[in-house]
């Protein structure tokens, strides 16, 4: 959040981003160990142990992985052995072919998309036309709103996680129930006062002379958003577009009270009704794991293919992901 | 902000057919009258097309945010079983709530969970960055490795490490009997079941402060570590005294941060443990969750969690405080 508010201020005046950029670009070439240090013998040795000690300690997070691939390949006796195998006797590739059918994946995988695009395409169109308005068209008492917005972000959603299911239940005025129904997870994400911020800061970075000289030939404002802003916030939206992706992908504990219905659920409610505790007929264990290794496909793709605008927007945010 | 824009933020194109129709009005009415609707026109044009910008937003957060929030505290003083018309039943939830044996077991334990959290997980991704910002080789790769977890669905996470925890065949004994140490039933033990789901909680969560830290440091001047070490001052004086001061405004968020997180923990134990063995790692908002959908009694329920928000008030407010900057906007 903090480096968030140095970007948004420090890419207000273009004095100060310049700075700024500068300062990176230096620290890129000396940080903490100086590179004189690193020339000497025992700064080397020292260098390299660290740099050995980082390698193994990869395997906290990459051991529990292969674990969870290569368990998924084990037959249902082997994976129950005593001491385990750390690589399957004979590796059963087929595990991931009947989990695939048994788990229903095309089905869960189709509603988990849906979920998340849905999610994109609703919080994008709020977010952004509510930032718009704020940074650029300044209504009057835009403090005010700007202010019942953003304080949103000290409240944790799950303390108000029982009011809501009793919202959506029956929404007030209208008196729709809104639980076995997509949007009843659509509709509660795409409040979001953090995308508001991050969409906000980053349109407080386009010159106002661009829109005013757009007004001044007659734009009118939904013209000036759609032709000028919203083109030139391509790298702002990526990042919200992915986080909501990921968010969405994440998402457990809303999905499991909203939708009961098996045939709406994403993903990770399914696999939590088919495997759980609480399941009747649960699911054979090398199964499970298989399921789980497709669940985590999607997102570590996501990850690789965009790493860069990920790493940005978990500078930019601070929060999420 | 404001300098650099000095908009007249008239927004909507005029059509042609109103200023006559409006000029018909004005013959009506009299000299002030007329001021004050022009005035009110005015108004109007220049603010329109700024609040229709800001309608979807405002109906989504009055519908999805706002009212809810006011609904909790009204459906706390209620009885609400979602069968039957509510009831004003007064302090009623609270003191069941208060009296319920296993309010203080929970509390205890996501207090303990908050603390264990502090302790396996604040420091680890400060001296992680700190150690790969140094690297001039496999940044990449350590930057992959350790924020993989994070992009892991919660539910995949949580079942992965209830294989790992597994007493016979799991992953984590089998390595204790490699080096001869004995195993443990990790997530059977009440002593270890809550610190063991610290852990999963910690492993899914550090890479993303990780990113952070990493980003923070990028921004401590080169020059003041070269001031440093002309000084002559050595590499724990130089962390001391230049880059932990340089980063200490994000270490003080992120705490606030991550207690403000840590105390909602529910998927975790929830799908790992379900709450137990015997209550151990029964957490508030598992509590929340029970009164819910296991009693069905939404006044309970909400009671909670109007306490649970009045205790995450104090770390939101101290939150704010720090960004409070941020709050103002421009």
């Amino acid at each position: 959040m903090a480096l968030f508010t140095q970007n948004a201020q420090s890419s207000a005046s273009g004095q100060k981003r310049q700075r700024s950029r500068r300062r990176v670009e230096e620290s890129s070439e000396r940080t903490l160990v100086s590179p004189l240090m690193l020339k000497r013998p025992a700064g080397r040795v020292i260098y390299w142990t660290v740099f050995a000690l980082l390698l193994v300690s990869t395997l906290i997070t990459f051991g529990p992985l292969y674990w969870m691939f290569s368990s998924a390949l084990k037959s249902s006796i082997e994976i129950f052995q005593s001491p385990p195998t750390f690589w399957p006797l004979h590796p059963a590739w087929n595990n991931y072919a009947s989990a695939w059918n048994v788990l229903q994946y095309p089905l869960y995988f189709g509603n988990t998309l849906i979920l998340a695009v849905g999610a994109v395409v609703l919080q994008l169109l709020v977010s952004a036309t509510a930032a718009f308005a704020l940074s650029k068209l300044r209504p009057a008492g835009k403090g005010i709103i700007q202010f019942v917005f953003f304080s949103t972000l000290m409240v944790p959603p799950v303390v108000y996680l029982i009011p809501q299911f009793v919202n959506i239940s029956d929404l007030p005025l209208i008196h729709v129930s809104l639980i076995n129904n997509w949007a009843g997870v659509w509709l509660p994400e795409a409040a979001s006062a953090l995308n508001i911020l991050i969409l906000k800061s980053f349109f407080d970075t386009i010159p106002t002379e661009l829109t005013d000289a757009a007004r001044l030939d007659g734009a009118n404002g939904w013209q000036m958003f759609s032709r000028i802003i919203l083109p030139l916030s391509r790298p702002a939206l990526a990042v919200v577009t992915i986080f909501t992706v990921v968010a969405s992908w994440k998402d457990f504990l809303w999905p499991l009270l909203v939708l009961s219905n098996p045939d709406l659920q994403p993903l990770s409610v399914a696999i939590f009704h088919e495997a759980g505790i609480n399941s009747n007929y649960p699911l054979p264990f090398n199964y499970l794991m298989a399921g789980l290794v497709l669940a985590s496909i999607p997102p570590i793709l996501l990850f690789l293919l965009f790493q860069r605008q990920i790493i940005r927007g978990v500078n930019l945010t601070g929060l999420k992901g | 902000m404001e300098r650099s824009s000095p908009s007249p933020s008239s927004l909507l194109p005029q059509e042609p057919s109103r200023p006559r129709r409006d000029a018909r009005v004005e013959k009506s009415v009299s000299q002030g009258e007329r001021q004050a609707l022009r005035k009110a026109r005015l108004f109007f044009r220049r603010n329109l097309g700024g609040y229709l910008f800001l309608l979807p937003a405002l109906v989504i957060f009055a519908f999805f945010v706002w009212y809810p929030l006011v609904l909790g505290f009204t459906i706390s003083f209620q009885n609400v079983d979602m069968i039957n018309p509510a009831v004003w039943v007064g302090w009623t939830n609270y003191r069941r709530v208060f009296s319920d044996p296993l309010f203080g077991i929970a509390w205890r334990n996501t207090l303990a969970f908050t603390g264990y959290a502090l302790l396996f997980g604040y420091f680890v991704p400060i001296v992680l960055a700190l150690l790969i910002n140094e690297m001039r080789h496999g940044k990449g790769l350590f930057r992959l490795a350790f924020y993989l977890p994070v992009m892991l669905p919660p539910i995949v996470t949580a079942f992965l490490w209830l294989w790992l925890y597994n007493a016979d065949s799991g992953l984590i004994n089998a390595l204790l009997h490699v080096v001869h140490l004995p195993g443990g039933l990790w997530l059977e033990n009440q002593g270890t079941a809550l610190p063991a789901l610290v852990v999963v909680a910690t492993w899914g969560a550090a890479g993303s402060t990780m990113l952070i830290y990493l980003a923070a440091l990028q921004g401590v001047p080169a020059s003041l570590y070269e001031a440093a070490e002309i000084d002559g001052s050595n590499l724990w004086q130089r962390i001391w005294h230049v880059t932990l001061p340089t980063i200490r405004p994000i270490m003080l968020l992120l705490l606030v941060l991550q207690i403000i997180a840590t105390m909602q923990v529910f998927t975790e134990p929830f799908t790992i443990t379900g709450g137990g063995p015997a209550n151990a790692t029964m957490t508030v908002l598992i509590l929340i969750y029970n009164y819910t959908f296991q009693n069905a009694d939404f006044g309970e329920a909400s009671a909670l969690g109007v306490i649970l928000f009045l205790v995450l008030a104090v770390f939101a407010l101290i939150y704010m405080r720090m960004t409070s900057r941020l709050m103002q906007g421009d």
